[in-house]
């Protein structure tokens, strides 16, 4: 019986607002913990009547932590719609600047949001456990971290004229060639992001060795993954097929984006705007699958660059070559990523095409309907559009990559909620690993709630009739 | 003098005008030794400080009940109150929900899209806010100051923070007030 509800509100150190209530039992122990997502909206309404090739523009106002996502997403399905295929120096320009976005995404979240909790502590003084604590306890570690988050933006920068909403990619390609001096700019920066995004991975794994109690009770569960893979099976952030497979490691499905529709479908819970993708063929919630950087390791059996690529096998002997299921190693994870997108990043320049000013194909073949997909840093971004012969859009649908986690960070709470209360005196910094919980999957608030807004994350505590008791806030 | 209190709070927005504060790179450390830091979503402390803080900077406009509250608790907590970017400044992107019911928008999310299983509803729990139509912050309370741009340039925010944290009122304009 819920006797009483602990409210924690807003969730910090995530993108976006969310709240958490956790229902307690008569003996004090926890009867289940809610993850609410609170805002709507609306962009699947608003965009209607908007012009297709607007969307690259329109949708990054979705969210600023990745705009670049729903920038190329939506140019993707403004390349389905108009039925355009981008000459492939425009696709490695493309992929450059979502390189970038990863850089910076990923580096802010383990530095900047996670940061904190790794390397203060969950239990540390919540006045001084963010960005600021950090300056004062690693201020050689802070600013690399602030340096790396640079790197990434400039990449933004250079390619699309600004560091947050950009403005490169339109459905047959891009708008802007790189030149030969902006290409030597990315490549004498290189080296540093990557011996910083080594240092991270040092950082993480030193603190995965001391806190392996923690990270082998916190929200271990089994569920598909799911995301982009290469034909080869190699990690893809940029294009190609979509990968599911099951907890044990068995493929379920390898598909083609337009045919999501036969593939996934969203459930909607009354308690949360946030709506719930799933695997159709197993129904809801049996065929629920994980996304973002532990989704996307768990589908891929290797690499393509070298130095991510050794990290990989490290990360496969976590879990015996079976998929990783500990929520805390999706920070090892997102690590390795940001090193893959680094590599990348020198792949990529040094391709013969890159300086082309081949870029933008014009000659249309208009289809009226596109998908367009990318793995944003968060997981699987799908833009679905259907227009009217002039190019004005009829219907608009939305997936975003923090809404495949939905299911994964409610699931989280819930336990680490009745892993680390039950039969505890209920201190701020038990709280705050429920917290963790959500910040682990590095939520974009903004992006999930496109459609539907912030999530402020509460703990309330209720009594059986429903009625609050006790608030538990920080303020 | 002790540091003058900072706090803020996101809204109907983006998150885009926290990228480009963070934009400023380097600089935050300036911003750190001069102004004292409470609650913003990259600290843990939840709410502007009871006792009040100096400036209140909020980024989004107000789409919902809870927003409301925020802008309303966040401007009877500080002095000079900041509305930072486009959607705090007019609504934004995200006005463009106006052009519709809240019953239309809600309606296409949560039931008619084509993803949507038959356990499509509009979800109502009373844990959830209810959606407003989407309005400036300047139309909910009273605002200090308007820095335009979706979102304003690292460079603008930093000059802002730099004359507030230093006890000046800072002035957009010529080269500082810009859209791109
Ligand atoms: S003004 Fe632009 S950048 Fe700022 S919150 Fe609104 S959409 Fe995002």
């Amino acid at each position: 019986m819920v006797t009483e509800k602990i409210t924690i509100e807003p969730v910090t150190r995530i993108e976006g607002h969310a709240k958490i209530t956790i229902n307690m039992k008569e003996d004090g122990d926890v009867d289940h913990a809610y993850l609410h997502v609170n805002e709507f909206r609306g962009f699947e309404k608003f965009c209607e009547g908007r012009m297709v090739f607007e969307m690259p523009l329109i949708t990054p106002r979705i969210c600023g932590i990745c705009p670049v996502s729903h920038h190329l997403a939506a140019a993707k399905a403004g390349d389905a719609v108009y039925g355009v295929t981008p000459p492939r120096p425009a696709n490695l320009l493309r992929e450059l600047m979502h390189m970038g976005q990863m850089i910076q995404s990923h580096g802010m979240h383990f530095f900047e949001l996670a940061g904190p909790d790794l390397l203060l502590g969950f239990d540390a003084d919540p006045a001084i456990r963010n960005v600021v604590g950090l300056v004062q306890a690693a201020p050689e570690i802070t600013v690399k971290a602030v340096q790396l988050r640079k790197y990434g933006q400039e990449i933004i920068r250079l390619l699309g004229g600004r560091r947050v909403h950009p403005n490169f990619a339109v459905p047959g390609g891009v708008n802007k060639a790189l030149s030969a001096a902006d290409r030597d700019t990315i490549l004498a920066g290189l080296d540093d992001a990557i011996a910083t995004t080594q240092l991270g991975i040092q950082i993480i794994k030193e603190w995965a060795e001391k806190n392996a109690e923690d990270i082998n009770k916190f929200a271990v569960f089994p569920t598909g993954y799911f995301g982009l893979i290469a034909d080869d099976n190699a990690l893809e952030l940029f294009d190609g097929k979509i990968r599911l497979i099951d907890q044990f490691g068995t493929e379920l499905e390898r598909f083609e984006i337009k045919n999501y529709l036969d593939i996934i479908a969203e459930h909607v819970e009354n308690w949360s705007y946030l709506k719930f993708p799933y695997y159709k063929k197993m129904g809801w919630p049996d065929g629920v699958y994980r996304v973002g950087p532990l989704g996307r390791l768990n589908i891929a059996d290797k690499i393509s660059t070298p130095l991510a690529n050794e990290e990989l096998k490290i990360f496969k002997q976590l879990n015996d070559g079976k998929p990783v299921e500990n929520t805390l190693h999706y920070h090892y994870a997102r690590l390795i990523e940001t090193l893959y997108a680094a590599e990348q990043v020198r792949v990529l320049l040094d391709d013969a095409d890159i300086l082309s000013n081949q870029i933008l194909n014009t000659k249309h073949n208009f289809q009226g309907e596109g998908v367009g997909v990318i793995e944003a840093p968060r997981g699987t971004l799908i833009h679905h559009y259907k227009a009217r012969p002039s190019g004005q859009l009829e219907k608009v649908n939305l997936i975003v990559s923090t809404g495949h986690n939905n299911y994964a960070m409610s699931k989280s709470v819930d336990m680490v909620a009745k892993t680390y209360l039950n039969g505890q005196e209920i201190r701020e910094g038990l709280l705050n690993r429920v917290e963790a919980a959500v910040r682990a999957h590095d939520p974009c608030l903004s992006c999930s709630t496109h459609a539907v807004g912030q999530m402020p994350m509460i703990v309330d505590i209720v009594d059986a009739q429903g009625k609050t008791i006790q608030t538990l806030r920080r303020d | 003098m002790s540091k003058p209190k900072v706090a803020s709070d996101w809204l109907a927005g983006c998150a885009g005008c926290h990228m480009s504060l963070l934009d400023i790179d380097e600089r935050i450390l300036q911003v750190l030794e001069l102004a004292d830091l409470r609650a913003t979503p990259i600290t843990d402390l939840k709410h502007p400080d009871e006792d009040g803080v100096d400036v209140g900077i909020l980024e989004g406009g107000i789409n919902n009940t809870a927003n409301e509250a925020v802008a309303k608790q966040m401007r009877s907590r500080c002095k000079y109150l900041v509305a930072l970017g486009d959607c705090a400044v007019f609504g934004g992107v995200p006005a463009m929900r106006n052009f519709f019911t809240i019953e239309e928008t809600l309606r296409r999310a949560y039931v008619e899209t084509e993803s949507t299983d038959d356990s499509g509803k509009i979800p109502d729990d009373p844990e959830l806010c209810k959606p407003t139509n989407v309005r400036a912050v300047s139309e909910v309370v009273k605002v200090d100051l308007h820095v335009p741009g979706c979102p304003p340039d690292a460079d603008v925010i930093f000059h802002v923070l730099a004359e507030l944290a230093q006890g000046r009122i800072p002035e957009i304009k010529d080269e500082k007030l810009h859209w791109h």
